[in-house]
């Protein structure tokens, strides 16, 4: 089975991020990583196509920089990656993105995409359903367990409630849940092959996608009202009985 | 000006919370709303919709909407779209609306907005970032109907005794349009509310050091009626599953009371508690950045604390 996976490179999850001039997200020249939440999707992918004898291929649209979250991918085991990356898409909105990956997504024949739940630094948690019903397929979200199945794939997914089971046709676009997998960390020799494993770059043209027009404009931005400060007490009886008096207050109890 | 709709996910139970608060937000920027209620009890949930504000219900049963999750609501959702020009859609911020605008955008190639905290008109919608301490204002443009996801909560659901008319919807899927199939619903029924309606919430993060020390959150949470969640940091490590999580990529929770145990305070989770009325934060760490949002900040060891808690609690009901 050959499995794409998409990947975002995002400012360092632990870093702080800072708006430019325009209010859009400083995303060149800073530390980034791979998102976090996109791993546990890619884990999936490995494990999959390790299964089955296939192919991880990877997917990612962004600035330059972003062609490190792709060679972490490929240092993790995929087999090839494409970047879209191009000035024209800086600041590109969900329906920009998603067309974007539909193009690239489309290049390369894929039994199942992954992505991960919702991006770490724009949350959207769309982008992958959009991209689905561009290629006229299938989509689960908040998938916790995936298995390949005769005709197509017994998926686990997470609900409000607990989770459902749904019998999925490939192929599918699934966007993975934090925890459902445990990522791996590249090997020294995992990083090494990676330097050389094929990797094309391409720009919104080449992919055909001419409408990026921005349909959203952040008009101010504003700092939250702080919140005043409270007060600090060391654990012990005191601090036990002030609890439960706050409890009690609150008519919790 | 277009009318404002509301995407209302309904069960046989009635409409899902968030809908009653999207109708209340709707009711205030638009003239003519109206709610589109897909599956098994649409008709039912009618009269409540239209007393929160929809005039026009456009409604089907078809259990066809229950089985296949979002392709089919955004196939009939998109052709509603086309009959009626709605100016903007809201849906709640939950799993299954999120697939449902998600793949109707690709059908109008229209501007899509999640995480909006308020709508203040139209075409205008709020967020926060950046750990909720930025405040956002957007202008959304391009084609119609507009589409914005509405984070939990933000609005308070306020009935103003309106009655709506029901349309029945003609339900028209293809077979090859329905796409993935429920075949089973578990139930992992926690013993007291869930996190969304909790009066009380006890987060445990990565303080906890392990999933074992969930079932002393438990025990408070059982003993006080309250809910347990964590952190993204327990949720990525997986001591509890991604239903726990609260904060920017999980839940956003308001109870009268939150207990953060074990838990740093990164922005990220913050931006999913800081509504709660009041805020408990256990931690070793007095400098943990959970503290500047704290009413009361307990310094010390969650161990013992939280146990400790947990048999005062008693021993004041029990008097």
């Amino acid at each position: 089975m050959n499995v794409t996976a998409l990947v975002k490179y995002v400012p360092e999850p632990q870093g702080t991020p800072t708006l430019g001039h325009d209010n859009l997200l400083i995303r060149s020249g800073v530390d980034g990583a791979l998102d976090p939440g996109d791993e546990y999707g890619l884990e999936l992918a490995l494990q999959l196509a390790e299964a089955s004898g296939g192919q991880v291929h990877v997917v990612s649209m962004g600035p330059d920089e972003a062609m490190a979250a792709v060679q972490r991918a490929l240092a993790m085991g995929a087999a090839s990656g494409l970047l879209v990356t191009d000035p024209k898409l800086r600041g590109a909105d969900a329906l920009v993105t998603a067309r974007v990956l539909a193009a690239a997504i489309a290049r390369t024949p894929a039994d199942l995409i992954v992505a991960g739940a919702e991006s770490t630094d724009g949350y959207t948690g769309t982008v992958p359903v959009t991209v689905a019903e561009m290629l006229g397929i299938d989509s689960v979200t908040a998938v916790r367990r995936l298995e390949a199945v005769a005709d197509g794939f017994r998926i686990e997914r997470q609900t409000e409630a607990g989770y459902d089971v749904i019998a999925c046709p490939s192929p599918a676009v699934v966007t993975v849940t934090a925890g459902a997998t445990e990522p791996r960390y590249p090997s020294l020799k995992g990083i090494m092959a990676a330097k050389s494993k094929p990797v094309e770059r391409v720009d919104a043209a080449d992919l055909g996608v001419t409408d990026l027009a921005a349909t959203q404009s952040v008009t101010q931005v504003t700092d939250s009202p702080a919140k005043a400060g409270g007060e600090i007490v060391q654990a012990g009886d005191e601090a036990v009985a002030k609890i439960a008096d706050l409890l009690a207050e609150a008519g919790v109890i | 000006m277009g009318a404002v709709w509301v995407y209302a996910e309904v069960t046989p139970e009635g409409p899902h919370p968030a809908a009653l608060e999207l109708l209340t937000k709707a009711r205030r920027i638009g003239e003519d709303v109206a709610a589109v209620a897909l599956g098994p009890g649409a008709g039912a949930a009618a009269d409540e919709l239209g007393r929160y504000g929809a005039a026009t219900v456009y409604a089907s049963e078809d259990p066809v909407f229950a089985d296949h999750p979002g392709r089919p609501a955004a196939h009939v959702l998109a052709s509603l779209t086309a009959d009626h020009a709605p100016s903007l859609i809201l849906f709640a911020g939950t799993y299954g609306s999120r697939d449902v605008a998600g793949r109707l955008q690709a059908r109008t190639g229209s501007t899509l907005m999640a995480n909006a905290t308020d709508v203040l008109a139209p075409d205008r919608a709020r967020t926060e970032i950046f750990g909720g301490t930025k405040i956002v204002d957007v202008t959304l443009a391009g084609p119609e109907p507009r589409l914005v996801l509405v984070r939990p909560k933000a609005t308070a659901a306020e009935p103003s005794g309106g009655t709506a008319t029901v349309v029945a919807v003609a339900v028209d899927v293809p077979a090859d349009a329905r796409g993935a199939r429920i075949v089973e619903r578990h139930e992992e029924a926690a013993s007291g509310p869930n996190l969304d309606e909790a009066r009380v919430v006890i987060s445990g993060g990565r303080g906890l050091g392990g999933p074992d020390a969930f079932a002393m959150l438990d025990e408070l949470a059982t003993t006080v009626g309250g809910a347990v969640g964590a952190s993204r940091a327990a949720v990525d490590a997986g001591w509890v599953p991604y239903a726990y999580q609260i904060g920017q990529t999980g839940k956003t929770v308001k109870p009268d009371v939150y207990l953060a145990v074990g838990i740093s305070g990164a922005l990220q989770h913050i931006t999913g508690m800081k509504g709660a009325k009041r805020i408990v934060a256990i931690n070793k760490d007095a400098d943990a950045p959970i503290m500047k949002i704290a009413d009361v900040g307990v310094i010390g060891d969650l161990f013992s604390f939280i146990p400790a808690l947990t048999q005062e609690v008693r021993r004041r009901a029990a008097s």
